[in-house]
Formats: C-alpha cells, sequence, structure tokens
C-alpha cells in the first residue's frame, strides 16, 4: 500500500525524556542521595528538584523509598537508630544536612500519615510550634495567629467555639486539618506530606486536596501518596519510586498520561509485580 | 462429627470452671483478710487510735498517733527522694541512651526490685545507722526510697514507651528539641499513666516492715526530728504482735486495718486517676 | 493475565471487529457502484445497524471501564481512542449506506457517454481504511503518519474527478442528473477517507500519546 511507507514526522516530537521543567531555582534540592538503615540501602542515588510554589506528588509500591526520602527532607530520619545519609539535600541552595536541625525542621513542616494532634486543646496544638520557636509575643498575638492558621487550613468555621477542647475530640478529618494547621502555625517554606490521606473518608480527603491547592500559592508541597488519582489532581509533578530508586519524575500529565518507562506504565495502570 | 464437639465442650466447661476458682480464690482471699482484720481491728478503731500514744505494756487503751505520723513522715521522704530520681531514670531508659546501656539499666532495675526488702534494711542499716550512730525517720526513708525508684523508675518507662512515636516526630517536625519534646509533649500525654504507677508505688513501699526494722526503728513516743528513730505503722504491727499482750495484739489489728485502708485508699485513687480517661488516644 | 486486563483486550477486539465489518461495507459499497451490484448495495444497507449496535457496546464497554478501573496512561489512551475511532467508524458505515444508495439510484439510469474513473479514488480509500485498521491493530505510528500523508491525495483525486464531472455537465446537461449522484459519491468517499485519518491520528495518540491532530504538535512540543 502506497501510504504504508514511512514519513518523515516533522509534526510531532518524542514524548518527552527530560526531567519536568523547573522553576529557575529549585526550592529544594536532593543530589545523589543515599540513605541506610543498619546494612540495608533503602535509597539509591536519588536526584530531585523541588519547584518553588509546586506540588510534587511521590509514588511507588510500598516499601519503594517514598516515605523514607520525603523524612531525609526534613531529616526526621535521623531520629531513628542506626541510620546514614549520603548525598546533598538543599533548601534554598543551602545544604540542610549540616544545619541546624530545629531551624531546618521549622522551615520544612511535615504532616504524618496517621493525624497526630498533641492531647491538648486545639488552640495549645496550634500555638505549641510558635511557642518553641519563640514567635510570640504577646497573648493577643497567639490568638490571631490560632485563627489565621486554622483558617488557612479551612478549620476555623468548624472549631472556632471549640479552640479550649481537647483536639481529639475533632473527626479524623478535622484532626488531619489541624495538624495541618499546626504545621501553618510557624510559617514553614516547604511542607510535607507523608501519606496525608490513607486513614480519611473520601470527603475529608477532597477537603485535604482542596486546602493544598490554596496552600501551595506561600508554601512548595511534597506528597508521599498511595492514591494515583490524588497525584493526578493535586500534584504538578509527580515521581515514581520503585526499589529505593527514583525510576522517572515529570509533569503529572505527563506521567499519567504518557510516561516514559516501562515500570512508570505498568505500576500506575495496576499491572505491576 | 458430635462425639468431637461434645468432648470439645467438656473440655471447654472443665477450663472454664477451673477458671472461675481460681477467680474466686483470688478475690476471696482479698476478702477474708478485710472481713478478718475488720472483725479483729474495728473495735480498736476509735479516736483514740488516731490521737493517743501508745500506752506502757500491761495498760489499756493508748493509740498509734506518733506510728501514723511517722509513717507518713517515713514515706513522705522516700517519695521525695525515690520518685523523682525513679522518674528521670526512667525517662532515660526509654528516651535516652544506646541499647547496651538501656539493657545495663533496665537490668539493674529489675534486680533492685528483686531485692528482699530485708536486705536493702541491711544495707540501709550498715549504710546510714552505723554511720550516724542512731536509728533514724532519715535512714528509713532512703530503705524505703532505695524500693521505690526501681519501681518508678520501670513504671515511667513503660508509660513512656507507650506514647506512640507519631507524637514524637509530630512534635520534633515543628522543630522542638529532643529534651523539649519530652517534658512537653511525651511526658504530658503519659502523665495519668505515670501519675498512677508512682501513686502504686507510694502506696507498696507504705506497707513495707523489714526495711525499717533496723533503720527507723521504733519509737514509743514523738519523735522530735528526721535523725531520731521513728515509729511507723508496719513496725508498731511487728512489735505489737509478738508482745504478750491482747491489748497490744488488738492495736496491731486496729494497726493493720489503717494500713491497708490507706494503701486501698492509694490503690482506689490510681484507679480514678486512669478512669478520667487515658490522655493518649484510643 | 488479570480480570480488567481481559476488559481492555476485549475492547480492543470489538473495535477490531467492528472495523472489519466498515471496512467491508466501503469495498462493497465501491463493487456496488462499479459492478451494479444491488446484492453488495442491499448487504451494506443491512449491515449498517450491525455497525450501529457494536458502536453502541463499546462505548458500554468504555463507560464502564472508567468507572471501574479509572484507567491511566496506555489505558487511558485506549479507551479515550476507542470512543473517537467507533465513532469514526459508524460515521464511515453510514457514509457507505449512502453510496450504496446512490449505487441503486444510478443502476436504474442509463451510464454516462464518457466513462469516469473511479478507481484510483476507491483504492486509495480503502486502502487508508485497511490500513488505520492495520495501524491500529499493530499500534503503528509509522503506518498511521502514512494514512495522514494519503489524505493531500484523496483530496486531488477527488477535485479532479469533480472537475471532469462539472466539465460534463457543462458540455451535456442531460447528464446533469447523474454527474450529481457521482459527484456525491465522490464526496463520501473523500469523507470516508478523513474518518480513516481521524483514526490513524487516534492510533498515533495511542501508541505515542501525542495529539497531531490540526498539526498542534508542531506549534506545542510535548
Amino acid at each position: 500500500m502506497a501510504m504504508n511507507q514511512p514519513q518523515p514526522t516533522s509534526m510531532t516530537s518524542e514524548p518527552s525524556q527530560t526531567p519536568a521543567p523547573q522553576a529557575v531555582t529549585p526550592k529544594m534540592r536532593a543530589s545523589n542521595v543515599s540513605f541506610y538503615y543498619g546494612k540495608f540501602r533503602a535509597l539509591h542515588d536519588i536526584s530531585l528538584e523541588f519547584a518553588t510554589n509546586k506540588v510534587t506528588a511521590l509514588i511507588g509500591p510500598s516499601g519503594c523509598g517514598k516515605s523514607t526520602f520525603l523524612r531525609n527532607l526534613n531529616r526526621i530520619n535521623e531520629t531513628l537508630r542506626d541510620t546514614r545519609i549520603e548525598g546533598e539535600i538543599t533548601l534554598d541552595g543551602q545544604n540542610i544536612l549540616d544545619k541546624d536541625v530545629t531551624e531546618i525542621r521549622r522551615r520544612i513542616g511535615m504532616v504524618f500519615q496517621r493525624p497526630n494532634p498533641f492531647p491538648k486543646s486545639i488552640f495549645e496544638n496550634i500555638i505549641y510550634g510558635p511557642r518553641i520557636n519563640g514567635m510570640l509575643r504577646r497573648r493577643q498575638s497567639a490568638a490571631e495567629l490560632v485563627e489565621k492558621s486554622l483558617r488557612r487550613a479551612a478549620l476555623w468555621d468548624e472549631v472556632k467555639d471549640k479552640l479550649h477542647d481537647s483536639a481529639y475530640a475533632l473527626s479524623g478529618g478535622q484532626q488531619q486539618r489541624l495538624c495541618i494547621a499546626r504545621a501553618l502555625a510557624v510559617d514553614p517554606e516547604v511542607l510535607l506530606l507523608d501519606e496525608p490521606c490513607s486513614a480519611l473518608d473520601p470527603i475529608a480527603t477532597a477537603k485535604i486536596e482542596d486546602l493544598l491547592v490554596t496552600i501551595k500559592e506561600q508554601c512548595t508541597i511534597v506528597i508521599v501518596t498511595h492514591n494515583m488519582q490524588q497525584a493526578a489532581r493535586v500534584a504538578d509533578t509527580t515521581g515514581f519510586f520503585l526499589l529505593g530508586k527514583l525510576i522517572e519524575h515529570d509533569k503529572t500529565d505527563v506521567i499519567f498520561k504518557n510516561p516514559s518507562k516501562k515500570e512508570t506504565e505498568d505500576y500506575i495502570t495496576g499491572r505491576f509485580g | 462429627m458430635t462425639s468431637r464437639n461434645s468432648r470439645r465442650n467438656t473440655v471447654n466447661n472443665v477450663m472454664l470452671t477451673l477458671c472461675g476458682i481460681c477467680v474466686f480464690v483470688t478475690v476471696s482471699t482479698l476478702f477474708v483478710i478485710l472481713a478478718y482484720l475488720i472483725y479483729n481491728g474495728g473495735k480498736s478503731v476509735n479516736l483514740d487510735f488516731f490521737t493517743k500514744l501508745p500506752q506502757p505494756p500491761g495498760q489499756l487503751g493508748g493509740g498509734m498517733a506518733n506510728a501514723i505520723v511517722g509513717s507518713a513522715e517515713i514515706v513522705l521522704l522516700a517519695t521525695m527522694i525515690g520518685l523523682p530520681i525513679g522518674f528521670f531514670a526512667g525517662i532515660y531508659l526509654a528516651e535516652f541512651g544506646n541499647k547496651t546501656m538501656q539493657f545495663l539499666i533496665r537490668y539493674t532495675a529489675d534486680l533492685l526490685n528483686g531485692i528482699p526488702s530485708i536486705v536493702i534494711g541491711i544495707f540501709a542499716w550498715t549504710v546510714i545507722v552505723v554511720r550516724t550512730h542512731h536509728f533514724s525517720a532519715l535512714a528509713g526513708g532512703v530503705a524505703l526510697s532505695l524500693m521505690l525508684i526501681p519501681i518508678t523508675a520501670r513504671s515511667t518507662e513503660q508509660f513512656l514507651l507507650e506514647v506512640p512515636r507519631s507524637l514524637r516526630e509530630g512534635a520534633l517536625a515543628l522543630g522542638a528539641n529532643k529534651w523539649r519534646t519530652i517534658a512537653t509533649v511525651i511526658v504530658p500525654a503519659a502523665g495519668k499513666g505515670i501519675m498512677t504507677g508512682m501513686i502504686l508505688g507510694v502506696a507498696r513501699i507504705s506497707g513495707e516492715t523489714a526495711p525499717l526494722l533496723f533503720t527507723s526503728l521504733n519509737n514509743q513516743f514523738w519523735s522530735t526530728g528526721l535523725s531520731e528513730p521513728t515509729a511507723s505503722l508496719p513496725v508498731m504491727i511487728y512489735n505489737d504482735a509478738i508482745a504478750p499482750y491482747d491489748d497490744l495484739h488488738r492495736q496491731a489489728w486496729a494497726a493493720g486495718l489503717v494500713l491497708l485502708g490507706l494503701v486501698l485508699l492509694a490503690n482506689i485513687a490510681a484507679r480514678m486517676v486512669i478512669s478520667r480517661g487515658t490522655s493518649l488516644p484510643r | 493475565m488479570r480480570p480488567f486486563e481481559e476488559d481492555f483486550k476485549s475492547l480492543n477486539d470489538t473495535l477490531l471487529s467492528m472495523g472489519s465489518l466498515v471496512a467491508h461495507s466501503v469495498q462493497r459499497s465501491v463493487l456496488s457502484l462499479v459492478e451494479k451490484n444491488e446484492d453488495y448495495a442491499h448487504q451494506v444497507i443491512r449491515d449498517e445497524s450491525r455497525v450501529d449496535q457494536i458502536e453502541i457496546k463499546v462505548d458500554d464497554m468504555v463507560t464502564s471501564l472508567i468507572v471501574r478501573e479509572q484507567p491511566v496512561a496506555r489505558d487511558m489512551r485506549l479507551v479515550v481512542a476507542a470512543i473517537k475511532i467507533a465513532t469514526d467508524l459508524e460515521r464511515m458505515g453510514d457514509l457507505a449506506v449512502h453510496i450504496a444508495e446512490r449505487a441503486l439510484s444510478l443502476m436504474v439510469q442509463p451510464p454516462l457517454p464518457e466513462s469516469i474513473n473511479f478507481a484510483d479514488l476507491a483504492n486509495l480509500v480503502e486502502s487508508m481504511v485497511l490500513g488505520s485498521l492495520d495501524s491500529f491493530i499493530k499500534r503503528d505510528p509509522q503506518t498511521a503518519r502514512g494514512i495522514l500523508a494519503a489524505d493531500d491525495a484523496v483530496d486531488k483525486s477527488r477535485n479532479d474527478i469533480q472537475h471532469r464531472l462539472i466539465e460534463l455537465m457543462q458540455r451535456d446537461p442531460a447528464t446533469v442528473t447523474r454527474a450529481l449522484e457521482y459527484i456525491i459519491v465522490a464526496r463520501k468517499l473523500e469523507r470516508i477517507g478523513d474518518h480513516a485519518t481521524n483514526i490513524a491520528e487516534d492510533v498515533i495518540f495511542l501508541a505515542q500519546g501525542i495529539d497531531v491532530r490540526h498539526r498542534v504538535a508542531e506549534v506545542a512540543q510535548v
């Protein structure tokens, strides 16, 4: 057949193979990060950039190292025994691995898999971070800060009349938003979220996803998730981890429409393993 | 099929009955002791018992006011020494130190806990009484505190370890340092449990006799200071019970009843602390 | 193969059987015209309802796959392409029916005074139809791109036929009724070629995840 011969294809281009396009200077950058639990090497030379005011999702099967990687970004993994990190992680160009850890953790907030409010009142939960970081001057400013933080986490209207009740009186979804508000109260520049919706119902999940879109205006967000649709909904770029390696990092659209690596496609289409 | 089922049912019923009997023995022991104490001591528990000094042997009446106050004094002293040391040791065990150190300390604490109380008494006698040349409330307090430290340390450790890791990480992730995290989040979260452990520990040592026998000794009168021999309820019970006078026996029963009442009270207080709701999630 | 993979496979197979049915209809409609064969024309008209049934079946399969699997990546691309391909195939089936109807009408009229060569146009379009299906089966973007290029030749061939018929009508107004029918047939064939082109574009999207419609890829480099 005449038209079956190959044609020059000036009108097309190959799928993108390069790392996702980033802002000029990324907010955070991991360079050749390896991480060891004892002798076990959990991460292999991960290099990844996090663009300012963007949401980056990390996906991959359980045990692929995505949470481990996230927990290195604020050095919370250091609190585990017998661990070692190699490589460099920078925040605004400065290596966080040799700076004061409490200052790093103030600037890089974290929200965990299960809501973990302190056994204190809602008010005390929010004010905890500002207090230990010496960010409070007057009583008045405390109340203002609490309101501002709860508003940023879209929780204010639900709790404004019970600020001094125990945080445990809240529902799971509210507790998780409280934890987000608590993290935001110290004005972090980066917010890390480790499967923040895995214990929540779809409505609470949707609220938190909506929240991320507004929070990213002031914050760079990194979210680990098992929920592929969640990554597709909230993330600007997505990284796929497998067996401690970063397989692919690209614009979320590209990852979910046309990933360049077979491993990525097998995983996101459910053909993995 | 049915025969196997009926055999299972039989085994089930036998075991259930066995457990029931054991529960009955356990529970009834307490009530038998209580009833016996009330029957024998109840008659002598009156206002005099709480306000008067003991009468010389042979004379009727009198009370144990000095022993009640003395016991309180010694236990308070032991509490003031033992609780803080045990508490901080417990924090160290749960939060600091490497595995070897923790193992050593935990093992030492358990050994200390297992030392017969009479040996602890002898130890305090050697270290304090012999050196200072007289029996004293101080020596008794130190002896009891030696018992209180391992109890408090281990129970504090247990309750601290029950605090979920996520709470620790929550505080650390906000920029708190380790000590701050412990002081402002972990200890408050474990607070009720730790408090309960302390109350039970104090209740436990307040009934001890052996460590006091050669430390605070006894005193028929009001002691005038911590460095004086001091009366205490357990020792008073011991002395009166082995004396050849019926009236002293009755006094011993009464003292036993009072002591048991105090310990029960402490236990109930501890339960109430717990039942006010644990401070931890779920 | 996991159950859901079977579902994607059976969607693929359903599209293929629809494609082969439509390809036959196109061929038969051309034959009915060229060979004045009534049976072919009637078969094309009968088969149209089968094509419609399969289109509905494809839509059902697609909607239930979206609901159950929330497909992404190549699964998503198959599902999206399937809806569009089924629509194009259904339109091609309709156009084949229109050609068959013209053929039936022309059978009862005298032939034109000079013969019009439909063979080139018909061959070209038929091979585009077969080629688009072939590229779908093989997920072969090269074959698909060949079809995109052939579209221009179809347009040219159709224009030639149209010009000759217009000249004929101008010379001999008595031929107008018949000539117009032929012009319509040429148009329908060209439309079938357009739908084959659409399918080829969908195949490129399916195989490579890039959109080549309206030459957007030239503007926005993926």
